[in-house]
């Protein structure tokens, strides 16, 4: 009896460890991860360098105030706790204890505040932090942001690649921050990652930072990011095992092709908060048709959103029906998505006078696009909008800056973009539509020259409140209004996807996607 | 006229060609429309107005475009290329970190296409009806015609997707044990299939010239009185008709360096290469004009001084060059 007992004990205790063997698998120390990224950086320092290129391995060497999970929350990570006044004038920050710089010096309020006024002056997003007016250090581990109004995007400003703490005791000398020789080499970071060796063209190198604040981690003792522009080489090197990991991967082909592969995870689980969104801009002050709003909708009406995402897209990514990217909080898909109708949208041409003439034409428009991948979509218009008697030109540019010099000066009818939401809609999505954004000569400002006094006052709004059911009704008129007068008609989010080798462990999933620190990640 | 007389002629149009090179390429990148302002900005995700312009006033891009021109022509006269906009980095830094491997590229193709070229054109020439005559005419045609970033992606498909034997791309393993020889074996083993690529074209070129060549020289006199003396068939081959063969396969090589130097760019894309093509094409999507400036001011530095010794070696290996 008393060996059946054990027996049964042992089979038990067996069964439960092989069930939940897969379940909880303790995260391993130690290993090298081989992921890829698309373009060489100019520098590794984000808070004087956006864009995802810097991004990734600048979050791994800077650490941030907080960080973001998939569901939109923020969790500590320099900052212990902060708390955001009742007033929502100022926001207290408490930094966790005994953490430091990678050459040793401690992190302080002082770095904090000086972190803070070097990304105000010098970041291309300067709605970031502009409603910040002081940053107060009542001591070494508190500082105390002060605040012109409420700044609903400020908690998302202060996490991943959009606020660096770096440290004034190297880039207080005086030196102009955006030149600075420590942004390539020599850095001297906060994150859990320090600098090995950056070649232009080939890798950046990182090791596990030994006296990371958060304890037990990283995981990993190094990081290798190889950069790597071509998409076909960085599907080959996943498949052949030669790389690891890789974010921001979009093109459909590929993703198709990976996911068919058994050693891969494909996941688009994340990016919410780069949150790209692709669309058909109309440039509303045209001297062409293209500026009446009921030949836009009769555009949309036109367009098969449904060709596009499957044909073109081969399913990869779903519908955006407005400028705000589907995994925002604040998306409203309640909205008109104008529905395939080629009847309503001739109708619609045909009582707003723009007679069909014998050819089966009515007028001319152009259409433009700014990269290869563009190029298809900005084809599609051309058969597809001749069946409503528009005579599509496509107008190709050599490359971007000539696309942007275009279209950034108004000398367009139509045009295929794409525009990241950068976190909250304050800081990516406003700059789209507010009427004093109207600027010459300056890409994915107001292009489409498009100015609502209603507009400008919700989105004002919006920005000044901390209060989320507010703000997410004041969004709901906002998108309402934008998809009715159409200065842009919203398509697809770009389908970006995080392809790791099933050997790595908690592949970043962050809103963030790979841009975002990689301290959990780990071996199998 | 004497050698040194010859090389001062020829530095002389060398300088002029430079200055030319200089002005018509700054002329054409400031006239291709939008500027490193906007591709920064697109880099960022967006930037924002007074961004935009701080850039542009930083640059001088706001200035007329003489202006620009006088001031990049009166610094390279001091042999400085500039400050690289999109890099933040002296051009001469960057164009030298990338200069050993291009330059190892270009002459390692170079040297394969010439030798095994040669080699087979010879094989060729023995028997010019033959099949292995046959066999090279066929190879050459097809390495001719191929564009060679469609044969890198032949390769590429057949060597690193179907056989994984190498690697799929760059000029190194980023982490590497071990010491100056483990790593040139690794050197190679990321260098053998852009190699190969980039050879092909020229190992085409070069066999065919041989063996027309060859078969010139084997028609002449002196071939026929060196047989009729008795002399050994390899010996009347290796010693007297390949040595005078020699010279139109040195023009050539000599000549076409410059072709090489633009096919590299198509091959440093296609493998990843971190060599001055991935650099050009880059700087050239950025609208880097220092970079770019730079890199042209560079290559064509680099290919007048072959063209020179191009000559000098043509006159030294066939007397008849060195006496008119």
């Amino acid at each position: 009896m008393q060996r059946l007992i054990k027996t049964f004990v042992a089979t038990a205790t067996a069964a439960a460890l092989l069930a939940s063997a897969p379940m909880a698998q303790e995260p391993k120390r130690g290993g090298t991860l081989t992921m890829a990224i698309q373009q060489t950086p100019r520098h590794l320092n984000p808070a004087v360098q956006s864009g995802t290129a810097t991004g990734q391995p600048g979050t791994q060497l800077f650490a941030s105030l907080l960080r973001y999970d998939e569901g939109w929350d923020p969790q500590p990570y320099l900052a212990e706790s902060w708390e955001v006044a009742e007033d929502g004038l100022s926001v207290t920050i408490n930094l966790v204890q005994g953490a430091t710089f990678h050459d040793g010096v401690p992190i302080t309020s002082e770095d904090v505040a000086f972190s803070i006024e070097t990304v105000k002056a010098n970041h291309p997003f300067k709605s970031m932090f502009e409603p910040v007016i002081a940053v107060e250090t009542p001591d070494e581990n508190t500082a105390i942001l002060k605040l012109s109004k409420p700044h609903p995007a400020l908690l998302l400003a202060m996490s991943s690649q959009l606020l660096s703490i770096i440290p004034k005791h190297i880039y207080g000398d005086g030196q102009d921050p955006k030149s600075h020789p420590a942004n390539s080499e020599n850095v001297v970071g906060s994150g859990p990652f320090k600098l090995v060796e950056f070649v232009r063209d080939q890798h950046v190198i990182l090791e596990r930072y030994e006296g990371y604040f958060e304890k037990g981690l990283p995981y990993l003792d190094r990081i290798v990011m190889r950069i790597i522009p071509d998409a076909s080489t960085r599907t080959i090197a996943l498949e052949s095992g030669e790389l690891m990991l890789s974010g921001f991967e979009e093109n459909p082909r590929n993703l198709v092709r990976l996911k068919k592969n058994e050693d891969l995870n494909v996941s688009d689980v994340g990016y919410a908060a780069i949150g790209p969104v692709n669309w058909l801009a109309f440039n509303t002050q045209a001297e062409s048709e293209v500026s009446d709003p009921i030949v836009r909708k009769a555009i949309a009406h036109a367009v098969d959103r449904e060709f596009i995402l499957n044909a073109l897209m081969l399913g990869t990514a779903g519908p955006a029906l407005t400028g705000i990217h589907p995994g925002s909080p604040f998306y409203d898909a309640s909205v008109e998505p104008y529905d395939l109708d080629l009847d309503k949208a001739n109708k619609m041409l045909d009582d707003a006078g723009y007679a069909m003439g014998a050819d089966g034409t009515r007028f001319g428009l152009t259409v433009d696009y700014g990269w290869p991948t563009m190029k298809p979509f900005a084809e599609y218009m051309k058969p597809q909008l001749k069946k409503i008697g528009i005579d599509v030109t496509v107008r190709s540019s050599a490359d971007f800056p000539t696309w942007a010099k275009r279209i950034s000066n108004w000398e367009f009818d139509m045009t295929m973009d794409n525009v990241f939401n950068w976190g909250d809609p304050v800081i990516g999505v406003h700059r789209t539509y507010s009427s004093d954004n109207i600027k010459a000569g300056v890409i994915w400002s107001n292009t489409q020259q498009y100015a609502n006094a209603r507009v400008d006052e919700l989105m004002a709004e919006a920005g000044s409140t901390n209060d989320p059911e507010k703000r997410k009704a004041l969004y709901a008129e906002f998108q309402k209004i934008i998809a009715d007068e159409l200065p842009l008609y919203p398509l697809w989010p770009s389908p970006y996807h995080t392809v790791s080798n099933k050997s790595v462990g908690n592949a970043p999933d962050s809103v963030w996607g790979t841009s975002s620190p990689l301290d959990k990640v780990y071996l199998k | 006229m004497g050698l040194g007389q010859i090389l001062a002629k020829r530095v002389g149009y060398g300088l002029v060609l430079l200055i030319a090179v200089l002005i018509l390429n700054f002329t054409l990148i400031t006239v291709a429309p939008g500027d490193v302002a906007d591709s920064i900005a697109g880099d960022m995700g967006g930037a924002d107005a007074t961004v935009m312009a701080e850039i542009r006033e930083r640059y001088g891009l706001d200035k007329p475009f003489l202006l620009q021109l006088w001031a990049y022509v009166s610094k390279v006269a001091f042999l400085d290329l500039g400050y690289s906009y999109f890099y933040n980095t002296p051009v001469t830094t960057l164009i030298l970190e990338k200069l050993p491997a291009t330059l190892l590229l270009v002459f390692s193709s170079q040297i394969l296409a010439i030798t095994v070229g040669t080699l087979l054109g010879v094989m060729a020439a023995r028997k010019p009806n033959g099949f292995v005559s046959m066999c090279v005419t066929f190879l050459s045609l097809f390495g001719f015609a191929a564009p060679v970033f469609w044969s890198g992606i032949l390769l590429i498909i057949a060597f690193v997707s179907i056989f994984p034997i190498f690697p799929v791309g760059g000029m190194s393993s980023a982490i590497m044990e071990g010491g100056f020889f483990a790593r040139a074996v690794d050197i190679a083993y990321h260098l053998f299939l852009p190699m190969v690529t980039l050879a092909s074209i020229y190992l085409a070129l070069y066999s065919r010239l041989t063996r027309a060549s060859m078969l010139e020289v084997l028609g002449s006199d002196y071939v026929r009185t060196a047989r009729a003396k008795g002399l050994a068939e390899n010996k009347v081959f290796y010693k007297h008709a390949l040595k005078n063969s020699l010279g139109p396969l040195v023009t050539v090589a000599g000549l076409q360096f410059s072709a090489v130097m633009s096919g590299a760019v198509v091959v440093e894309a296609v493998f990843n290469w971190p060599g001055l093509g991935t650099l050009a094409l880059q700087s050239i999507l950025a609208r880097d004009t220092p970079t770019i400036m730079g890199i042209l001011f560079f290559s064509s530095f680099v290919v007048i001084i072959v063209n020179i010794v191009t000559d000098i070696v043509l006159r030294l290996i066939d007397p008849r060059i060195r006496s008119s």
